[in-house]
């Protein structure tokens, strides 16, 4: 019945529909205990009434939230593709700055400390980075060609490394290189500590991810490559890798991210990168929040610059597809 | 060994097991400078397997196999060197996607034959044209269709400049309209005297253009004969189901 009703009428049950959702956006606002402060911050003569009628204020306020949602949707539907997404990321980024304002920040405690934070800490936590995507790449590069052997010793070697290094924490493979490696008799400073606990462990992830690319080409190319008499290495490295490329792209950018974030975990042995300066920085002055928020922003920027590379990269190993 | 000059290919005892299963039996097989052989017979009967120990992309576990006088064993500077005088033709084309198709071209011939880029570009160019897909050179493999692929592929094998051409089933995998192009593409390099051995069911093919013809089945060559004799006259019982159900 209802199937007929919107097979007649499909105007009327769009609008019905619409209203629905606005309905059930506004008891979900509603149940969730939305406040009705914003509206008495707005309106200033309505503070003693929406004092005096509680339940009713709050109804109010998640009406009003979803007539605003809804607005905004149908108003941003007007816009082409690309100021769709503009806009999208401008609004939810004004919101999360509006939440970090509602934490009554100082900031003039941040900028003092910015320079600081950018000067010493980012500098540290991109070289950590980079040296350690460097080598974590040649790593993977190595353990998935390994794994792919015919020979026992050598898969086996490949093997127990992915087993290990992706089986233990991270945070123990920091502790473990930077407290054991002295034991045997090798004193190592906390910044190679660093560095080699996030090759080895990001080279045991993506040795997966490359050994998977490598597996995705079709074996006719090794044969096509072999018949022409390439070597096994020419085979891999001009036939092989550059398509596999197009498979191990995506996680890798993955992978570059997380580590990114995982350099934090370095700031346990005492290195100044911005996870430490942001604990430390904030101690003086009670002012930790300032700082956490600071660091994870500066956090955020340096992904998306990453995510920015990736898709270039991505672009350059996909372009044979284009038609 | 003293190998007979005009033998370029010569097979005597082949065997080659997959587990346990006998995919070659006793291959005795001599292929003579310029011959043109086309084998047949039907799907698992080791024709493919066949054609792949000649560049080894397959080993033979026993008997002895000599390319252009140089035996197949596990020395790798053999394998590269038949290798590099055997062009070879797939079912599946099996170019390179992510290069243009003049660089599938080049490939070999820079890296294998440290030849200069320019000369093999000039080169890889000459080949294009006389197969007629030079205006594609800059395009990709995934850009052209099934027949023009296949004829880049013989362009590619050619570049190398090859003194033997297998062929693997050329023209199976292509749409029946783009079989004509790639057989006339392969007449026309029989003619001008390549020797050739092709695993193919195309018979018109055959008969223009093969000096012998060898049906395999279950591993074994069960019978081998002039064409003409092969298609009018098959001795075997074997051999004239198998025609009676590709000729229908």
């Amino acid at each position: 019945m209802l199937g007929r009703l919107i097979l007649t009428y499909p105007a009327t049950a769009r609008r019905i529909g619409a209203l629905f959702v606005l309905f059930l956006v506004a008891a979900g606002l509603y149940s969730l205990g939305i406040s009705s402060a914003w509206i008495g911050k707005i309106f200033p003569s309505a503070v003693d009434w929406l004092k005096e009628n509680k339940q009713f204020g709050r109804a109010i306020s998640a009406i009003a939230l979803a007539l605003i949602v809804a607005f905004n949707w149908k108003l941003l539907q007007l816009l082409p593709r690309r100021q769709q997404i503009v806009a999208v990321w401008l609004e939810l980024f004004a919101l999360l700055m509006l939440f970090f304002y509602s934490f009554d920040l100082s900031l003039p405690f941040i900028a003092k400390k910015i320079g600081f934070m950018i000067s010493q800490g980012v500098v540290t936590t991109l070289y950590i980075s980079a040296i350690s995507i460097a080598i974590a790449t040649v790593i993977a590069l190595a353990g998935a060609i390994a794994k792919l052997s015919k020979n026992g010793v050598i898969y086996g070697l490949a093997t127990f490394y992915t087993s290990l290094f992706r089986g233990l924490p991270l945070l123990m493979q920091i502790y473990i290189i930077y407290l054991g490696l002295p034991q045997v008799g090798y004193v190592i400073g906390a910044v190679p500590a660093g560095i080699l606990a996030l090759s080895l462990c990001y080279g045991a992830y993506m040795t997966e991810i490359f050994r998977a690319g490598i597996e995705s080409i079709h074996r006719g190319q090794t044969e096509g490559a072999t018949a022409l008499g390439l070597s096994p290495n020419q085979t891999m490295f001009l036939v092989i890798l550059p398509q596999a490329m197009r498979v191990i792209v995506p996680p890798t950018g993955n992978q570059f991210i997380a580590m990114l974030k995982d350099s934090s975990l370095v700031s346990v042995v005492g290195v100044w990168e911005i996870m430490y300066l942001a604990r430390t920085q904030g101690q003086t002055e009670f002012r930790h929040i300032e700082m956490l928020i600071t660091a994870s922003m500066i956090y955020w920027v340096l992904s998306i610059g990453l995510e920015f590379l990736q898709s270039r990269i991505e672009a350059h190993f996909g372009r044979f597809n284009a038609r | 060994m003293p190998q007979p000059m005009n033998d370029e290919i010569k097979l005597s005892g082949v065997h080659k097991w997959y587990g346990q299963y006998h995919a070659l039996d006793d291959i005795n097989l001599d292929v003579a400078k310029k011959e043109r052989i086309v084998i047949c017979g039907p799907s698992g009967s080791g024709k493919s397997t066949l054609i792949r120990c000649i560049n080894r992309l397959e080993a033979h576990q026993q008997g002895q196999i000599v390319v252009g006088g140089i035996e197949l064993t596990d020395n790798e500077k053999n394998i590269e060197e038949v290798r590099r005088e055997v062009g070879m033709v797939f079912q599946h084309f099996n170019l390179f996607p992510h290069l243009t198709i003049v660089e599938n071209c080049v490939l070999a011939p820079v890296w294998v034959r440290k030849m200069g880029k320019a000369k093999a570009t000039e080169i890889a160019m000459h080949f294009l044209e006389r197969v007629r897909i030079a205006d594609q050179a800059n395009k990709y493999p995934g850009q052209l269709s099934g027949g023009q692929q296949q004829r880049v592929a013989i362009a590619r094998a050619l570049c190398m400049n090859p003194k033997i051409m297998l062929f693997d089933e050329p023209t199976s995998a292509l749409d029946p309209e783009m079989v004509k192009e790639v057989l006339d593409t392969m007449v026309s390099l029989a003619e001008e005297g390549m020797t050739m051995i092709c695993v193919t069911h195309e018979m018109g093919f055959a008969r223009q253009v093969a000096d012998r013809v060898i049906f395999m089945d279950q591993g074994r060559v069960v019978e081998e004969a002039a064409p003409a004799e092969f298609f009018d006259n098959p001795q075997h019982e074997r051999s004239r189901l198998f025609l009676s159900q590709i000729l229908h």
